[in-house]
């Protein structure tokens, strides 16, 4: 007679054991923002363990750039963070210029500062937008920042022809200039964001839903975000006043008089709310920026667009897009194309806290502590 | 008092029903396909080759000199030089394009190639409706090639600063071949 077989070896690579359950949200779930995925173990609702997996839309951009010239590289820099376009060819224009010692015109610079102030503008409407998507709020915050956020896509279609990949910026200052009327249109819609905040404000930040979901949910102590290098709203929210436009004062911020909002628990809602406030210190900006702007030319004509070629060295350019300090690190060996071309992504950066924050808290306010932390899997992934 | 904000946010999304039946802030909705809103006079799409006169083919301003190739950052054009040369619009010699191919499914419509273009030939289209039962996605010289006229039409003020500096310097051209052709004073 045969014997019977040996019980099969256990499948798959669970660590769990007991009462504890794996679950594996994403990389299709809606509230990843992307396809991003995550191992959560989960005790009863109670997380007790968080592997975050990312990965899922690599596409080589910095080996794609290393193969390009400076100039190419400019369009694929759009495609990092694929909702706020225009910071992340400033970034990226930024570096070059440093990297081969190109000066931006005054009028360029200001126009760099509109632009780049709108972008953080509808990215932080839309970010409350899907934050409250997450807490359940279906629809209705998010179609409102939705709709004034079609309204500056307007103006960046009008500027650079294209809504979303602007593909704007040039080192050496912007590709054209402004169409006429468009820093009338855009004070315009600047003065209509300031009563869609009140409005926005109204409905949301009173709230007692969206206090109870959020307060002391998802804290990030001050240390612990200094340490692991979290920047942008996320490590302002936690009470440390860093923001890279007062401490580099790249480009002409020092000429603009703004304050920076600073949180003191660094839960969620301190999260949500130092956007809220930094929107409104955006739209002073907005309005100083273009009360100012000179007449000029728009690109230093000597740059050389094509077959730039500069010195052999390096440059590190950072600027403080709407998700953190984007920086791009760029070294030269004197050819036409980069030899190393690295993204200092802030998405990914302060999705590293991720599993800290989550700990301890039901498997619902995972959703809205990610949502909080305004990740980009273009730009986590790149 | 607990629920008075929810109150509050009610009266907001109230507010913006009812303004949505006659506040044209609020009724952003445009009908699509049955509205349409005029394209903006800088949107760009997919590039397309200009040609002067009546010769879709033959009057194509492309002179093949493969910057647009090289720049392309999707490396999404290619083109290969013919051999024979046709004089351009000032007399000079210049070669022509045997296959310019660009593959719109790689195509990302940044539109450097226009700006790198030194002979104003490749420049932005804003057609957005191309889909279609077909797999043709890779575009050949033929169905790339529309005329001047059709540029003006889609970007008039760049088009007209186009037409004016090429007038220009077809003016000096000419000016040049009749001081050449004068023969110098024995």
């Amino acid at each position: 007679m045969n014997a019977p077989p040996p019980p099969l070896a256990p499948t798959g690579r669970s660590q769990t054991a007991g009462d504890l359950l794996e679950v594996s949200m994403g990389p299709h779930h809606p509230s990843t923002h992307g396809v991003f995925r995550m191992n959560v173990v989960l005790d009863g609702e109670t997380v007790v363990k968080l592997t975050p997996v990312f990965g899922y839309l690599h596409r080589n951009h910095e080996k794609i750039a290393e193969k390009n010239s400076y100039l190419g590289s400019i369009p694929y820099t759009d495609r990092l963070d694929y909702i706020c376009s225009m910071t992340n060819n400033w970034a990226y224009v930024l570096s070059v210029e440093k990297l081969a010692g190109i000066a931006v015109p005054e009028r360029a610079e200001y126009i760099r500062v509109i632009v780049g102030e709108m972008t953080r503008l509808f990215n932080h409407a839309c970010l409350a937008g899907f934050l409250l998507q997450d807490m359940g709020a279906l629809g209705t915050p998010l179609m409102y920042a939705f709709r004034e956020r079609e309204k500056i896509l307007d103006l960046f279609e009008a500027l650079s022809g294209s809504r979303m990949m602007c593909n704007y910026m040039r080192f050496g200052g912007c590709r054209c200039d402004l169409p006429e009327g468009w820093p009338e249109k855009a004070a315009r819609i600047g003065a209509g964001f300031e009563s869609f905040l009140d409005e926005f404000e109204a409905l949301l930040t009173g709230n007692e839903i969206l206090r109870a979901r959020s307060e002391g949910v998802g804290v990030l102590p001050r240390e612990l975000a200094v340490n692991s290098g979290v920047t942008g709203p996320g490590l302002r929210a936690s009470g440390v006043n860093y923001d890279i436009r007062k401490v580099d004062k790249y480009g002409i911020y020092d000429r603009f008089k703004f304050r920076v909002p600073l949180g003191e628990r660094g839960d969620v809602f301190d999260r949500y709310m130092v956007r809220i406030l930094e929107m409104r210190e955006s739209l002073m900006i907005l309005n100083q920026a273009l009360h100012d702007l000179p007449d000029g030319a728009i690109i230093d004509p000597k740059v050389r667009l094509r077959n730039l070629r500069p010195k052999a060295g390096e440059a590190y350019g950072r600027i403080e897009s709407p998700k953190g300090e984007l920086g791009f690190y760029l070294i030269s060996d004197g050819g036409p194309i980069p030899y190393r071309y690295r993204v200092r992504p802030p998405s990914l950066i302060n999705l590293t806290v991720l599993e800290d924050m989550c700990m301890g808290h039901t498997i619902a306010d995972v959703v809205i502590i990610l949502g909080s932390i305004d990740i980009v899997l273009g730009e986590v992934d790149r | 008092m607990l629920g008075l904000g929810i109150l509050k946010g009610f009266m907001e999304t109230g507010r913006n029903f009812c303004g949505s039946y006659y506040d044209p802030e609020r009724l952003t909705t445009v009908q699509y396909p049955e509205e349409r809103l005029e394209p903006q006079a800088n949107a760009r799409t997919i590039p397309f080759l200009i040609y002067d006169g009546s010769d879709p083919i033959g009057g194509l301003r492309c002179t093949a000199c493969t910057i647009c190739e090289q720049e392309c950052p999707a490396h999404c054009i290619e083109i290969v030089k013919d051999t024979a040369k046709k004089p351009d619009y000032l007399g000079k010699m210049q070669l022509h394009p045997k296959v310019f191919d660009i593959d719109t499914a790689v195509c990302m419509e940044c539109g450097i190639c226009a700006e790198v273009c030194p002979f104003d030939s490749i420049k932005m289209d804003q057609v957005f409706e191309r889909a279609g039962s077909h797999r043709r996605l890779t575009l050949h010289k033929d169905d790339l090639s529309k005329s001047n006229e059709y540029y003006n039409k889609i970007h008039p003020a760049e088009a007209a600063a186009v037409d004016a500096a090429r007038a220009e310097e077809q003016k000096k051209a000419q000016a040049r071949k009749a001081a050449a052709a004068v023969p110098a004073t024995p």
